[in-house]
């Protein structure tokens, strides 16, 4: 089974990298960009055997900071 | 008194730290690699060096809080064993859960490494006993991610109950409130970005890192 886990930054998170994209985008001439956020996408491959109880504890144990971060399993 | 480093695959201020252990206890630490699942009997301290544990994959310090040994660090600073976490070490505690927050990408998104000025807020702790509050010291900071971020109710926690250790006296990354160390509740538990182990004698240009040291053997002495 393919999973995808999206990893993104909290609402209200500063996002450093995302400001400069925001910043690049808007020196290369690209008007109307209102904001950048930068995340992560994880792809897993696991045995069909895996309950979604260990995915999400997979996602908070490690693969998510869930003092900064939010994330979202997607089936593949 | 017998002190422990922890040495993680990418560590690479743990000689560092071992130095300024060994020239303020007089004895060298045993250094402990990240696989072993207890730590050494009768230490004083144990030391989470500076560097790029696992590469910095994932985030900062991700795989290296969750590493066997941090499970024997984790239960022994429970026991009131101090614990210094420096840099890489600061992100590792609070990846581990043992120091509020997260430490994210610089504000500038430069990677910093210069002097810098700190003041020291608490010089009550056993970190800080040596430092007078309210005195501006000069240590070395050198990272790419040591921009604190915690909610606003836990700032205001970590300010209410003098856990702010020391404050950068200049905006340096981005961090929330200035902070560049803090202490968890019990006070054993020590995060910093910047570097003392870098600045421990003269020919280091001062030695301004010295007395967290010198601090610490006291307490255990």
């Amino acid at each position: 089974m393919k999973l995808r886990i999206h990893i993104t930054l909290k609402p209200g998170v500063l996002d450093p990298q995302g400001k400069a994209i925001e910043h690049a985008l808007a020196g290369l001439g690209f008007a109307g960009v209102e904001g950048a956020r930068v995340g992560k996408l994880i792809e897993l491959d696991v045995a069909d055997t895996v309950d979604d109880a260990q995915i999400d504890a997979m996602c908070r144990q490690l693969l998510a900071n869930t003092v900064i971060e939010n994330y979202r399993i997607e089936r593949a | 008194m017998k002190t422990a480093v922890v040495v993680f695959p990418g560590s690479n201020c743990d000689r560092d730290v071992a130095v300024a252990l060994e020239a303020v206890t007089g004895r060298a630490p045993e250094m402990v690699w990240h696989r072993e699942t207890e730590l050494p009997d009768g230490i004083g301290l144990v030391a989470l060096p500076g560097g790029f544990s696992y590469g910095d994959y994932l985030r900062s310090g991700a795989m290296a809080a969750r590493s066997p040994i941090l499970r024997a660090v984790a239960e022994q600073s429970g026991r009131g064993l101090p614990v210094l976490g420096i840099c890489n070490g600061f992100q590792i505690l609070t990846e581990a859960g043992l120091l509020p927050g997260a430490l994210m990408r610089n504000a500038g998104l430069n990677f910093v490494c210069r002097d810098v000025s700190l003041t020291v807020e608490n010089a009550q702790s056993s970190f800080t006993s040596r430092y007078d509050a309210g005195e501006t010291i000069l240590v070395p900071v050198a990272h790419h991610d040591g921009n604190y971020v915690a909610d606003a109710e836990t700032l205001d926690r970590l300010e209410g109950e003098g856990r702010v250790a020391f404050r950068y006296a200049e905006e340096v990354n981005g961090s929330a409130r200035r902070i560049a160390g803090i202490l968890n509740g019990a006070g054993n538990v020590l995060g910093m970005m910047p570097h003392p182990e870098r600045r421990i004698e003269k020919a280091h240009g001062g030695d301004d890192g010295r007395r967290l040291f010198e601090g610490l053997l006291e307490l255990v002495a």
